[in-house]
């Protein structure tokens, strides 16, 4: 072990190459491109939630409840309160998100497995419908976000487009190496634990359900910021980020990408982002065929997501496969 | 007085679509412990193939009472063209996986089904309604409603009853029990385990394309109705407890009921009311009302 | 999930991690690369052509009923005019002179898909035009996109009236070639009150979303205008492609009511009409269909006699005989093997508007060609006639069409072993449309303050 604890850590070293790359990147590729990229890394943020919870063995089909909710109060906020400030509503879109992720998480950390899974649904579900029936928000259609200010700065157009995406990466970049060191903690080392076997963990003097309920309203927390930017990007809300699929297409870009790494749940969230764009335009009919022999073939071949191609020559046991 | 008569007459025919659409997934999960995404799948393909199989039949005008042994046949085919080379050229490659990891395989197959089903049938709605009015109605104080509607409660009571028998109280049932609660033990005892899953994915995927067969006559079959379908019969069948017959009965009674007395009483509510009975009943009894009693391994 | 795998999930001791990095780097490369090649290529590839990029529903619910229709019309359009086959006064080849280069795209996957894709087919696809878009969120979604990426923007069906009094109330990029839903209920509740001047009580039923209740609203005010004083039975709002209506059904049926409405479209119109007309619902009955045009060719042994049926203006069945739309029925017929429906003619009516825009300007600049600030100058408060007659753009700053309508009664003929329609009514445009500057709610609160009938 010792001679492991001197090998370097290199997850910061790929963030920060990875961060420049992308706000270098910015100033030269095409702005369509920019904002898969900035919808991608919004996305990765609830996915990288939704990977704190997998590595403790709880895999949550109800995300989609937090990043709608951080969406729907920047939007509110925008619309609705005069709050545009892009600082203040992503604390904003946070706090809601750790508010209801303590409340639900209260009942749900006692669940596990299928459960577990289930009643995240059932409440992501519950504020799917409880939207579409509000015809003031827009119902089904939603309704369009304003514009961000950035403390006091109001740019346009592309500007807006620009300054969007810097703080997007900037954030992630942030929250990525800060995901990255509590995994490195105890606490995060006791996630797997968890998975492995929770008695045990319990009979070690640790308080499950204190450390899954932590993790739940972090990975609440993610979805929600994950949202709030979504939902300036876009510049619009709408139930469906509640829907199902939302929160099944963000298991997918966790499977895609792989969970051990706070960088596997970008490159997922990028990668999904990338074929179903060229799925779009290329098979125009045939778009969700190709989603689903995607998918098919990174859960048959990978199991343990693009990310694992990294270690292939060290061999598949040392990836943790679902 | 009426509207109670007339809650619960409307609620146990839509509780009875629920459970003849539902019981295949629960069937399925309580025997592999896969929650079948493709669900949906079988249903729209149920539907599909008896909207066709019956537009052919009445157009060649042959007699119109034995066109209802057209719903059986179009379950079977689903079954056995779709659910067998699924569970044995897919599915089987994931037996030992997490449950999750099963989910969302079953999600990729609903996807290929759904654009595969698109290519066989294009995008135009499919209907064959002369099964549903062949069978008139019946006045219930005053209300017409529709035998055919009336009918699917029988179909729905008969169903539960063979499968429950059939689980419980023949050979085949007892073995399937013995394999759900402990598949290793079963298998050094010599039971061939193989053949139970896939003869138990057919049959659940056979329910399912049953359920879109009878429901063919009555609507109009378009791509997405099996998208439609997947969270409700997870709403019923969690509801009831995953895995049980008499669960997926319960779950389906409850969910029916609630709706139809919310359509009667407090129409702005309807939608989410599946979803909120089941995320009450989840929050109270996480395994749901029945599920079957699970050994604790350690 | 095994228990016995080991999870090392920290890199930290990781020899491989150089490989790591050299992974991501090349993933990431590997994906810029695969963006950056070009898109799918054009077809009619050649220089100085125009671009025009179509998106409408060829997936899910929506497809059959509207965005498959609807592709098909662009095709039929769009190809006799490459051909210069098209009847007067559109006889020119392509657009003003330049061969027209189409592409079609899938409305899925909700506004924030659409978003993405919008920017790639303006920055990707370098599309001169986009015309489409049947979802009412995705038009509100993109109209500040499209203002924004300074694109020529064309919706020519989505029907909510919102998207130029609440959402973009300054468009400039934005076009909508077709009437607002406004237009469908004012006519429809002029047409109800007209056939059936004893109406007193209604029910509606309508899908639980946006458009569904929408149009209810706008229906019920309407009417409590015409006819004020009318009693609503039930309104019952159910589930997108829910396909079950039994109960909702029987909550119509206990109310006796003389009309029942509804905006259903697709599968879920042909579901409620089958299991309606199963429970003698419509006996004796009015029922009115606000979107029942693309349904009547299919159902025709289905739908009761006497119902009413709105195209969303005067469209299909009720476009009136000219040269242009004998052509386009024809063409449209032999092609397909079904009459074209309200979303076929609606996207023909779009391109249509375009063309005549593009020439005008380049006639303008003594046959230059026009860049886009000049073509908008030249669509907006524009006229022209599309296959099913006239159309003028004179809302919101001359960018939303208004249009006469017609509206009429189904009838089978079971002779001929075709669907008719009979009785049919027209309102002027101005007679079922708001005036400029008025929101439509508001209109018709004021009892259609400056409406212009006959």
């Amino acid at each position: 072990m010792a001679a492991a604890a001197l090998r370097r850590d290199f997850t910061p070293v790929i963030l920060t190459a990875a961060l420049v790359l992308l706000l270098a990147g910015s100033a030269v590729v095409p702005a369509y491109l920019r904002f898969l990229f900035e919808l991608a890394l919004a996305n990765g943020l609830a996915v990288m939630g939704l990977m704190l919870l997998m590595r403790a063995g709880l895999v949550s089909f109800g995300q989609g409840l937090y990043y709608c909710l951080g969406g729907y109060t920047a939007g509110i906020a925008g619309s609705f309160l005069g709050i545009s400030d892009v600082f203040a509503l992503l604390a904003l879109g946070a706090a809601v998100a750790a508010v209801v992720g303590l409340l639900c998480g209260l009942l749900i950390a006692r669940y596990r497995e299928i459960f577990f899974a289930m009643l995240t649904l059932a409440f992501t579900m519950v504020l799917y419908g409880l939207l579409i029936n509000n015809e003031r928000l827009g119902s089904t259609d939603g309704f369009n976000v304003p514009a961000p200010h950035f403390l006091g700065w109001a740019p346009e157009g592309e500007r807006l487009g620009l300054t969007l995406f810097v703080v997007t990466c900037v954030l992630v970049y942030v929250v990525a190496l800060g995901l990255h060191r509590y995994l490195g903690s105890a606490m995060g080392y006791l996630g797997e634990a968890i998975r492995e076997n929770e008695l045990r963990v319990e009979y070690l003097g640790a308080s499950v359900r204190r450390l899954l309920l932590v993790k739940y309203v972090l990975a609440a927390v993610l979805a929600g910021l994950g949202g709030v930017l979504t939902g300036l990007a876009v510049g619009h809300v709408d139930p469906d980020l509640a829907n199902w699929t939302t929160s099944g297409e963000f298991l997918f870009m966790a499977l895609l990408g792989g969970i051990e790494n706070v960088a596997a749940p970008l490159l997922g969230a990028l990668v999904l982002e990338l074929v179903r764009s060229y799925a779009l335009e290329y098979a125009p009919y045939l778009w969700q065929m190709t989603l689903g022999a995607t998918m098919l073939v990174i859960i048959l071949f990978l199991p343990g997501g693009l990310w694992s191609l990294a270690r292939m020559r060290k061999g598949a046991d040392l990836t943790p496969e679902l | 007085m009426l509207t109670l008569v007339v809650i619960v007459l409307d609620g146990l025919v839509y509780s009875s679509w629920l459970f003849i659409v539902a019981v295949g997934l629960t069937l399925i999960y309580g025997v592999l412990r896969i929650v079948n995404v493709a669900h949906g799948s079988f249903y729209a393909l149920g539907a599909y193939v008896m909207a066709s199989a019956a537009g052919y039949y009445f157009a060649r005008g042959l007699p119109p009472q034995a066109n209802y042994l057209i719903i059986p046949l179009a379950a079977l085919v689903v079954g056995l063209v779709v659910g067998l080379p699924l569970e044995r050229g897919l599915l089987r490659f994931f037996y030992g996986r997490d449950q999750v990891v099963l989910v969302l395989v079953t999600y990729a197959a609903f996807l290929v089904l759904e654009d595969a089903t698109k290519l066989v049938w294009g995008v135009d709605p499919y209907y064959a309604v002369e099964p549903y009015r062949l069978l008139g109605t019946l006045s219930v104080g005053g209300l017409p409603y529709a035998v055919y509607d009336l009918c699917l409660i029988g179909v729905a009571g008969g169903l539960g009853a063979v499968l429950w028998w059939g689980l419980n109280r023949t050979r085949n049932g007892k073995l399937l029990g013995a394999v759900i609660h402990d598949r290793e033990m079963s298998e050094a005892f010599g039971v061939n385990v193989t053949p139970i899953f896939t003869a138990t994915f057919v049959l659940g995927a056979m329910l399912g394309a049953l359920g879109g067969a009878l429901t063919a006559p009555e609507i109009s079959v378009v791509p997405g109705v099996g998208a439609e379908v997947i969270v409700l019969a997870f709403a019923v069948v969690v509801t009831g407890g995953l895995g049980s017959v008499v669960g997926a009965m319960l779950g389906a009674l409850i969910v029916g009921m609630a709706r139809a007395a919310v359509i009667h009483l407090a129409p702005s509510v309807e939608l989410f009311v599946v979803y909120l009975v089941m995320a009450v009943v989840l929050a109270l009894r996480p395994q749901g009302l029945f599920a079957p009693a699970a050994a604790r391994k350690i | 999930m095994s228990a016995k795998v080991p999870v090392r999930a920290e890199r930290r001791e990781n020899p491989a991690a150089r490989k790591v990095l050299g992974t991501v780097a090349g993933a990431l490369a590997a994906s810029l690369l695969a963006v950056c090649l070009p898109g799918r290529s054009w077809a009619q590839e050649n220089q100085g052509s125009i671009k025009i990029s179509f998106v409408s529903f060829l997936s899910g619910p929506a497809s059959g009923p509207f965005g498959v229709p609807a592709r098909n019309g662009a095709e039929v359009i769009v190809k006799a005019l490459n051909q210069g086959a098209l009847a007067a006064p559109y006889k020119t080849k392509g657009i003003a002179g330049r061969k027209i280069q189409w592409k079609f795209f899938d409305e899925a996957g909700g506004p924030q898909q659409q978003v993405a894709q919008y920017r790639q087919l303006v920055e990707r696809e370098h599309s001169d035009v986009i015309i489409g878009y049947i979802s009412s969120g995705d038009c509100k979604a993109l109209a500040p996109v499209a203002e924004e990426l300074k694109t020529l923007t064309v919706y020519f069906d989505c029907g909510s009236p919102t998207i130029f009094e609440d959402v973009d109330v300054n468009p400039h990029y934005v076009f909508r070639t077709g009437p607002h839903a406004m237009m469908d209920e004012a006519a429809l509740a002029r047409y109800t009150v007209g056939v059936d001047p004893n109406v007193k009580t209604l029910a509606g039923i309508d899908q639980n979303y946006d458009w569904g209740q929408e149009s209810w609203k706008l229906f019920l005010a309407a009417m409590e205008q015409l006819k004020p004083g009318i009693q609503v039975t039930a309104s019952q709002f159910p589930k997108l492609l829910s396909g079950q209506y039994g109960a909702d059904i029987s909550t119509l049926l206990t109310g006796r009511p003389d009309a029942i409405y509804t905006s259903f479209w697709g599968g879920d119109l042909e579901a409620f009409i089958l299991q309606g007309n199963a429970r003698n619902l419509f006996n004796g009955r009015r029922l009115l269909l606000s979107a029942g045009e693309p349904a009547m060719y299919r159902l025709a042994t289905q739908i009761p006699d006497g119902t009413v049926i709105c195209a969303r203006g005067p469209h299909g069945v009720f476009a009136p005989d000219s040269k242009l739309n004998r052509q386009f029925r024809k063409v449209y017929h032999s092609a397909y093997g079904s009459w074209p429906t309200y979303p076929s003619y609606k996207i023909a009516q779009a391109i249509l508007g375009v063309k005549t825009a593009y020439e005008n300007a380049a006639k303008a600049k003594a046959g230059a060609a026009p860049n886009t600030e000049e073509v908008i100058r030249a669509l907006a408060n524009s006229k022209w006639v599309g296959p099913s007659g006239p159309v003028e753009l004179a809302l919101a700053n001359g960018h939303q069409a208004i249009q006469a309508n017609a509206i009429g009664q189904f009838k089978y003929d079971r002779a001929k072993g075709r669907p008719e329609i009979v009785d049919i009514k027209r309102y002027a445009a101005r007679c079922v449309n708001p005036p400029p500057g008025v929101k439509s709610i508001d209109w018709v609160h004021s009892g259609f303050k400056g409406a212009q009938c006959d």
